[in-house]
């Protein structure tokens, strides 16, 4: 399976798929130090989203979410990548600073939302947004 | 993107090498968002001086070595700690230190230490049409709603950015047909639920329900105060990604996103959906200890401490149940100063400044829940903090502090 993407943050990496059906604020939501999901609000609360490949159909408000991906990253707590169906300019700016700061790549793409019923939860998937004809794969 | 000359020059390190390193932040970030050009903002306001972690400190202090200095005023948002009261703080020790640390690289860059969330209360009011570039989700909501001045969703990063350049990318809510209305909402004639959890609830269900669309609010009461507004922005944008909304016939872009309003999908919010939205939000049961009672977030104005000061008088808590509310030291200021406000200080309110009791640990009492009135608090909290947190009116509130237990 192939999902055409997007590339918002170019990149390349491989986790299991953790697909999140309601949007998650990464500040306030996440616990930075470990990646686990402590919004007791949200229906996946105690999941862990470090090194997974993180699915959400879109973001929610806190600026701090900026700061929060990139302090996962600082930890080796953060997404391999992220997938989204909407652009959101808070978690693209963390992504860019993780980089330009740790030199942690998190590519972070968007997909169609007719495909988002494609992605399946805990298959092995690779994001590959290298360049501008992105691409979600399994394996 | 085309790059005018001031675009060029600070790219080239015309500017020095700080602004250079910002507009190369900027010009992917600009490119991401698809953005034809940079244009200029009249001010900015920090959400990134709130410190979560050595990279909080790594970020700014690079600019700092570079000798970077904002190009425009820069005011910050709140900090993780209130350094006016180190012995309220009740988290590790080692956060005041980080968080002086990270408060002074903002000072040094220009920036000024204003550490409040609603910096437009009385410090800054950017004027309507306005480009600025404003983070931290509740100012964002504030400035395009009720003030319409435009900012786009602005993350940590991306202000300091452009708060040292002066420059942002132009899209997103700048752009003016950005700013219609994506959807209807529409409230019943009446509704039954008191008037200081009202706009909190209808906020956190359209931000659930809507995401980040741009609405347009019809059946809001037309006497609607600015604190009411300023509640509903901020609990839009924790239940979901509320950037601007328009009132119809109370804001100030309302009359021409009504224009626009045709063949909008219409979504109906009954009051059922709002009284569910505070249950969620109210875990708590009659006769629950109560650890404290949490006001002021975002940040207590003026106007709600005359409302508080008044809902006090005469009345006493009980001992151990401590009554915290976060404001600006700007707006403390005041109160201190105003012998009006007497019966506040009779009944022993603390007030925290700098910071916010949704984030930073000031609860000493570690049995019992604590309540507050607003829904950004009860959505945060829990997390936040680890402790229970129950949401209602500011009267049953202060009830329940009467007796340290959570009244009916």
């Amino acid at each position: 399976m192939t999902i055409a993407a997007k590339s918002l943050v170019p990149g390349r990496a491989s986790g299991p798929l953790l697909v999140l059906d309601v949007p998650l604020s990464l500040w306030g939501g996440v616990d930075l130090a470990d990646g686990r999901i402590v919004d007791r609000t949200h229906p996946q609360a105690g999941a862990c989203i470090a090194g997974h490949v993180l699915a959400m159909p879109a973001a929610r408000g806190s600026s701090s979410s900026s700061s929060a991906l990139v302090e996962l990253a600082r930890a080796g707590r953060a997404p391999a990548a992220i997938i989204l169906t909407q652009r959101d300019p808070i978690l693209v700016v963390g992504a860019i600073v993780a980089d330009d700061l740790y030199g942690i790549a998190i590519p972070i793409v968007t997909i169609a939302m007719a495909d988002w019923p494609d992605l399946r939860p805990g298959t092995q998937l690779t994001v590959d947004a290298a360049s501008a004809s992105a691409c979600c794969r399994v394996g | 993107m085309i790059l005018a000359p001031i675009d060029q020059a600070l790219l080239d390190g015309e500017h020095g090498p700080a602004a250079r390193r910002a507009m190369e932040i900027l010009l992917r970030y600009g490119e991401v968002s698809e953005a034809e050009r940079f244009i200029p903002i009249g001010s900015a306001h920090i959400d990134g001086c709130l410190y979560h972690g050595p990279s909080s400190i790594d970020f700014v202090k690079r600019f700092v070595d570079l000798g970077g200095r904002v190009r425009v005023p820069t005011t910050l948002n709140v900090a993780a700690v209130d350094t006016v009261h180190p012995g309220w703080h009740c988290g590790p020790p080692e956060i005041l230190d980080a968080q002086r640390e990270l408060t002074e690289l903002h000072e040094r860059l220009g920036c000024l230490a204003t550490l409040t969330c609603a910096p437009y209360q009385r410090i800054a009011r950017p004027l309507p049409g306005e480009d600025v570039a404003w983070a931290e989700s509740n100012a964002i909501v504030f400035v395009n709603s009720v003030l319409g001045a435009r900012t786009d969703r602005y993350g940590d990063f991306a202000d300091l950015c452009a708060a040292l350049t002066g420059r942002v990318p132009l899209a997103g809510l700048h752009i003016q047909a950005n700013r219609r209305p994506r959807a209807i909402v529409e409230l019943p004639a009446a509704i039954d639920m008191p008037r200081d959890l009202l706009f909190g609830a209808i906020g956190y269900v359209v931000g659930e329900r809507l995401r980040g669309e741009v609405t347009f609010i019809r059946g809001l009461p037309a006497d609607a105060h600015e604190d009411e507004l300023k509640a509903l922005g901020a609990s839009g944008a924790s239940g979901g990604a509320m950037a601007l909304f328009h009132a119809d016939g109370i804001t100030p872009e309302a009359d021409w996103a009504a224009a626009l309003t045709d063949d909008l999908p219409i979504l109906r919010i009954d009051t059922a959906a709002l009284h569910a939205a505070v249950e969620t939000l109210c875990p708590v049961a009659p006769g629950e200890a109560v650890a404290a009672v949490c006001l002021g977030t975002p940040h207590f104005s003026i106007d709600e401490f005359r409302g508080l000061n008044a809902a006090i008088a005469g009345r006493a808590r009980a001992p151990a149940t401590e009554v915290y509310v976060s404001t600006s030291r700007a707006i403390a200021a005041m109160v201190d100063s105003d012998p009006a406000f007497a019966p506040l200080r009779a009944y022993g309110a603390k007030i925290v400044v700098d910071t916010c009791t949704y984030l930073a640990p000031v609860v000493r009492e570690r049995d019992g829940a604590i309540l507050t009135n607003s829904v950004k608090y009860a959505h945060y909290g829990p997390g936040n903090l680890g402790r229970r947190i129950g949401l209602m009116t500011l009267e049953r509130c202060l009830r329940s502090a009467e007796t340290g237990r959570v009244t009916a």
